[in-house]
This record gives structure tokens, sequence and C-alpha cells, in this order.
């Protein structure tokens, strides 16, 4: 058993790049997620019934597509129209658009349940579009769906390891191939076991802090 | 792809859907078997599965399922693909339950539960007849939330050879150099399974705000 994971620790520079792969994969697509989120967040909750509608249905159709299923739609179909795009970028690329809607369900909801008075106050103070957004109803409202995203995060990290399907280079195919060119299946993927775990745990602990920030400013 | 092609994903999602269930079946008493646990404070038992649970919600479906898969066999227990996955489903969805469980159980009301000492319960009644029927209609909108989301990682099943609805449309496209249309037909059959359950959580979660307005 010591020798299994001596075996994995020789295949440390593989390991870590999967490690690296899966990190910078899934905080890129959180952030993009993020981003597309906030545009998709009003028009979630837009008056005209055409954008409200197209953007419920895709929130809600995405929330019902199993992601791995989403994967190698997006993987196939890609090409048939015309985008050709390596498995690094389509995975990436899958993991932003999926994870969009649920990150715009969630910011709709935290958005939702916002206080008014700050943001009339605000007005009232001249602030309007942009600046209206950035300094009044971005800071709270990021401190109040901290925790759900920290959550959302957390799940993206999972889904990047459906990627080892389409043959990305991530932490689980990095697992994958040391397991099969050695036959240390239990040292391997415990291993990636230990990784996933840890980097969902540095997750938990930045959310927690967000919490506290937030408590500090109540 | 032919009419039989599409028989043959239907198969799938009958196995998808079979295993789906028996993984519910088993997942949640045994997610609250360590919800019970936890609140018991039992020593060394329940930070064990702390461990246990964060570990295991931490842990993609995938990664589990090829460890217990390639490592199972390797420590001499044989399994095949549709044990794993059984195994690898009820692993998953009791952590998740189990947190579920857990924070209907912390909040539950602590003056009802020693009404039921002081008028004599055992522990085991007072599990059984104050405990329990409350806490699963707390529990009931996040148990089916975690069953929503353990249909959709079920496409995961097929990674080791369980031949589920993914696993069929995986074959039919390579037969047919035509991957696309397989994938949809699977969308199709998931998605109104998904919905159906989202809608459903949806509904008690309405009802149970209604309920608790009339009362």
């Amino acid at each position: 058993m010591i020798h299994d994971f001596g075996i994995v620790w020789s295949e440390r520079a593989l390991l870590l790049s999967g490690l690296a792969n899966t990190a910078i994969l899934s905080a890129l697509s959180a952030v993009a997620a993020l981003l597309l989120g906030f545009l998709l967040a009003p028009a979630l909750m837009s008056k005209k019934p055409v954008v409200s509608w197209t953007a419920r249905g895709f929130v809600d159709g995405m929330r019902c597509v199993p992601f791995l299923l989403f994967a190698y739609i997006v993987y196939y179909g890609f090409p048939t129209f015309g985008v050709r795009l390596d498995n690094w970028t389509t995975g990436l690329a899958a993991l932003t658009i999926y994870n969009a809607a649920y990150m715009a369900e969630i910011l709709r909801g935290a958005w939702v349940a916002q206080p008014r008075e700050p943001i009339e106050a605000g007005i009232a103070f001249g602030f309007s579009g942009i600046r209206l957004f950035r300094r009044i109803i971005l800071p709270p409202l990021l401190l109040s769906a901290g925790p759900v995203i920290g959550n959302q995060m957390i799940q993206i990290i999972k889904d990047s390891a459906f990627l080892t399907i389409i043959a990305l280079p991530e932490l689980t195919h990095a697992a994958s191939s040391i397991q099969s060119r050695h036959y240390v299946p239990f040292a391997a993927f415990i291993t990636a076991v230990f990784l996933y775990w840890g980097l969902c745990l540095v997750i938990e602990a930045g959310v927690s802090t967000i919490g506290r920030v937030a408590d500090a400013r109540r | 792809m032919s009419g039989g092609d599409i028989a043959a994903i239907f198969q799938g999602a009958l196995v998808t859907v079979s295993l789906s269930v028996i993984g519910i079946l088993i997942g949640m008493p045994i997610g609250l078997g360590l919800a019970l646990v936890r609140w018991a404070n039992l020593p060394v038992a329940a930070p064990m599965v702390a461990v246990y649970v964060s570990m295991l919600r931490a842990t993609p479906l995938v990664t589990l399922l090829l460890l217990l898969f390639f490592a199972l066999p390797n420590i001499g227990v044989p399994l095949d693909p549709v044990s794993a996955a059984i195994l690898a489903l009820v692993m998953n969805t009791s952590a998740f339950n189990c947190e579920v469980w857990r924070s209907a159980l912390m909040n539950f009301p602590k003056d009802q539960y020693e009404a039921a000492q002081s008028v004599g319960m055992r522990a085991g009644q007072r599990f059984r007849r104050i405990v329990l029927p409350q806490i699963v209609l707390v529990s009931l909108p996040g148990l089916v939330n975690e069953m929503s989301l353990l249909i959709k990682v079920t496409p995961v099943l097929a990674v080791v050879g369980v031949v589920d609805i993914t696993r069929a449309a995986v074959r039919i496209g390579a037969e047919t150099y035509e991957p696309l249309p397989p994938f949809l037909v699977a969308i199709a059959i998931y998605v109104p399974i998904v919905f159906a359950l989202v809608s459903l959580q949806r509904w008690i979660e309405r009802r149970q705000v209604t309920a608790e307005a009339a009362a």
C-alpha cells in the first residue's frame, strides 16, 4: 500500500497539473458564470414577457439537464455549427454556460430578498444606472448571496470532473491515467479525492470569511 | 437513428430510473442514521460521520465511482458495474441527505422532546412518534432537491459500463456517426423527470408556506 502511494508520489507532476487544470477551469468558469448571471438575473426579472420568458426557459432548461449530457452536446454540437475549439475551451464553455443559469437564479433570489429602502435612498441621493448598481445594490447582494455562490462553486469543481469524458486533462483524468499505467487504483483515486476535498475546504473557508464580513457590517 | 435505437435509449432509461430509485431508497435512511449519530453527538462516531460527510460532499461522483470500481476488486471485493454504481450513488446521496436531516433535527423544538420525556415515552417512542413525523415534513423539500441532484449525476454511471441512457446514446452515436440526435433523445428523457421533481419540490414548499400562514 505504501508502495502504491510511492508510485502516485512519483507521478506528482501529472497529478498537480491535473489539480491546476481543475482549479483554473473552475475559477475561470465560476467568474464567467457569475458575470453572465449578472446579465441574466435582470432579464429574469424583466417586465417584458418576451425577455423574462426566454431567460426563464434557458435557466429552467439548464437546471433540468444533467451536466454530462450538456457537455456531450456542446462537445459534438459546436463543430456542426462550424465552431472548432480544443477540449479545454469546450469544457470551459460548457461549464460556464451551464452554471450561468444557476448563478442567475441564485442572484435573482438574493436580489428579490434585498430591502428596498437603501436602493430608494441611493436614488434619492442621485445615484443611477451603473453607479447605483455598483455602489448600492452590488455590495449587499454579494454578501448575502455569498454562501450560496460558494456552494455553486463547489458544484462547479465537481462538475469539472465530468469533463474527463472529453479527455480534458483535469484531476480525475490525471488519477485515471496514473491508475491505468501503474494499476494502483486505490492510491491514485483516493489522492484525487483528498485533493478535491482540499479545494472545497478552501472555498468553504473563503465563504465563512465573507460571512464574517457580512456579519460585521450588519 | 432508427426506432430500435430509440427503444434502446428507453431501455437504458429503465436502468437509470431503477438505479436512481434504489440509490434514493437506500441512501435516505442511511442519511437519517448518520444525522442521528451526529445529533446524538456519539463519541468517536460523530466526528467520523462529520469527516465522511464533508469528504463525500466534496468528491465528484465520477471520481468516487472510479475509486470503488477499480479499488474494491483490488482488495478482494469483486464488484460488477451495477453494484459499484449503486454503492457510489448511496454513498453520495447519504452524505447529502445527512445534512438535510441534520438541519431539520437541529431546528426541532426542544420543549416538545422534553414534554414527551415527561409523559414517560421511551427514547424509541419519542423518536418514532414525536420527532420523526415532524422532521420528515421539514426535510421533504430538501430531500426532493437531493433526488433531482442525484438523477442529474446518473449519466456518470455509464463511465464504468452500466448500460444506462447515456451509454446507449454514446453507443448509437458511435454506430451512426451522428452523436447529436441520440444525446438529444437522452436529454428529452431526463428533462421531464428532473422537471417533475423540481416542480414537486416547489409545490411542497408553497404548500408548507400557506399552511404556516394559516396556522
